[in-house]
């Protein structure tokens, strides 16, 4: 039996969400909430807390297939925009991955390279609405004769167009600076010699792993925000790695769990899902994530109720070390001091941007709260947890 | 005094010509050069912040313009494209004068003209292309 003075499930929660009478609330409005009435009335009073993020989440892609084509192409290769798309799969199933540059692209050939398009780009130009170029080749066969295939493909005549990035979400992100004596140019943005600047990369108290350090609500079929549509928790994201040392708060001090996630990407907005280039770093997708937490009980509710004074960033020298792949944590820096905008280290005061936005990710946790406050979402029951410590 | 941040656009003619030089000494106006770019036979560019008194100014750009110099202020040149701009604050670490900031606590990215001295360092780095130059 729980121990618990609270205990919620998630169909009794969904059943005040049918009936217009869930208590949601956002990540950084639980936090005021729990302070002021203790977790116990806190878990009693809220039903779900909503999260959000939005930033490069190189682990992205999506499977489309661009059939029927008559007469039939099994394809070997596939570009779309220029951008290769991986083929072999099936006869007109393609993956297009967010990283993969056009094939025209100088890439550092003149460092550092502008990476202006790309297969996350490709995604948002199709999600945008836009006509994309399609080229496959194929070597024939006798029910697969054809060898060459052109069209202009739009997301809304294509069959199946489905994201899936397999790891996407993570659970707290190295805060990184740069100690050499040159600048860099990283996935982490451009950092200035000397430590002159750092960048890091998660909406802090607002971020969905951070408020479920432990994964106790979130796991195969959990319904989420992605890409401005309902989207699902599909597995457990690659890297997803809970058995890291851990603050008292049980959230991670390292990058820990990641979230695998899938949806149809024909639901899905320009607005979430767009094209970045990572200046002499290479191509991305930015991702719109927001993952809606039951509070099952008083545990759930303190959980979900912690701040970016409690949360702290690995401090990590992409100069050296990264590329070495030593995985040295300089310093720990709490989430707050990174969003006041500078911190001490080294010696000096260092300016801290986050390349996650964190309005946007305000504004996911805004969209989730009222999707769900006006019975337009469900929670979805986990069907499989992840792996956890 | 007056201040005016400007791009002097250059024809190839006019490559050769001091015309710096005789903003200072003839006209007694004081030149900071921010940005150049001069290459033989092509237009140059040269970004400018240029100071004196009001009299002098206006002398003084009336000389370059009727040199054939194209002279724009600055603040057409550098464009923030809000609807594109994600505020991820990723240009505010790389720009030198503060002219891309972060509002603080609600984490909004403004852009003043003012600070901008076109150094087109927020160009690439922007990941979403939401800063842009006009030449």
């Amino acid at each position: 039996m729980s121990n618990f003075q609270v205990n919620k499930s998630i169909q009794e929660i969904n059943e005040k969400i049918k009936s217009g009478k869930a208590v949601v609330v956002t990540a950084e409005e639980m936090i005021d909430i729990v302070k002021k009435n203790g977790g116990v009335k806190a878990a009693q009073q809220v039903d779900v807390v909503t999260t959000g993020t939005f930033a490069p989440m190189c682990s992205s892609g999506a499977f489309i297939n661009f059939g029927p084509v008559s007469p039939p192409i099994k394809a070997s290769k596939v570009w779309l925009n220029d951008v290769l798309a991986y083929a072999g799969i099936a006869a007109v199933d393609i993956y297009i991955g967010a990283t993969e540059p056009s094939e025209e692209d100088p890439l550092n050939k003149i460092h550092p390279g502008a990476f202006t398009y790309g297969g996350g780009h490709v995604i948002g130009d199709l999600v945008a609405g836009k006509a994309i170029k399609l080229r496959a080749e194929a070597y024939g066969t006798d029910c697969y004769p054809r060898r060459q295939y052109e069209k202009k493909i739009r997301l809304k005549n294509l069959n199946h167009a489905v994201l899936c990035n397999p790891r996407n979400g993570y659970q707290n992100y190295n805060c990184a600076v740069n100690l050499s004596k040159k600048t860099i140019y990283t996935y982490m943005g451009v950092l200035k010699p000397n430590a002159a600047n750092a960048n890091y990369s998660t909406s802090g108290q607002l971020s969905p792993l951070f408020n479920d350090p432990l994964y106790r609500t979130v796991g195969l079929g959990t319904r989420i925000f992605l890409g401005g549509a309902q989207g699902y928790v599909a597995w457990p994201g690659t890297q997803h790695r809970p058995g890291v040392d851990r603050g008292d708060n049980d959230t991670p001090l390292v990058p820990a769990g990641t979230l695998m996630v899938i949806g149809d990407l024909k639901q899905m907005d320009p607005r979430w899902l767009l094209g970045v280039s990572m200046l002499g770093y290479g191509c991305s997708l930015a991702v719109g994530l927001g993952v809606p937490i039951p509070i099952l009980d008083e545990e759930m509710a303190r959980y979900t109720a912690v701040s970016d004074e409690e949360l702290f960033a690995p401090i990590v020298d992409y100069s050296e070390d990264y590329p070495k792949g030593i995985g040295r944590t300089i310093e720990q820096v709490s989430y707050a001091k990174l969003k006041s905008g500078s911190f001490r280290f080294n010696g000096r005061e260092v300016q801290a941007v986050p390349l996650s936005s964190l309005p946007r990710a305000r504004e996911i946790a805004e969209i989730l709260k009222k999707w769900i406050s006006k019975g337009k979402f469900l929670l979805g029951e986990p069907q499989h947890f992840l792996p956890t410590v | 005094m007056a201040t005016k941040r400007l791009t002097f656009n250059f024809p190839p003619h006019l490559i050769d010509q001091p015309v710096t030089y005789q903003l200072i000494t003839e006209h007694n106006l004081k030149v900071n050069i921010l940005r150049a770019r001069i290459t033989p036979r092509e237009w140059g560019r040269l970004v400018v912040e240029i100071s004196g008194k009001k009299k002098n100014l206006d002398a003084g750009l009336q000389f370059a313009t009727d040199l054939g110099l194209d002279i724009k202020p600055l603040a057409l040149d550098v464009q923030w494209n809000a609807d594109k701009c994600i505020e991820c604050t990723a240009c505010s670490s790389v720009c030198p004068t503060g002219a891309l900031s972060v509002e603080r606590k609600e984490m909004h990215v403004s852009f003043d003209h003012e600070k901008c001295i076109a150094c087109e360092l927020c160009i690439p780095a922007c990941p979403y292309e939401a800063m842009q130059i006009r030449f």
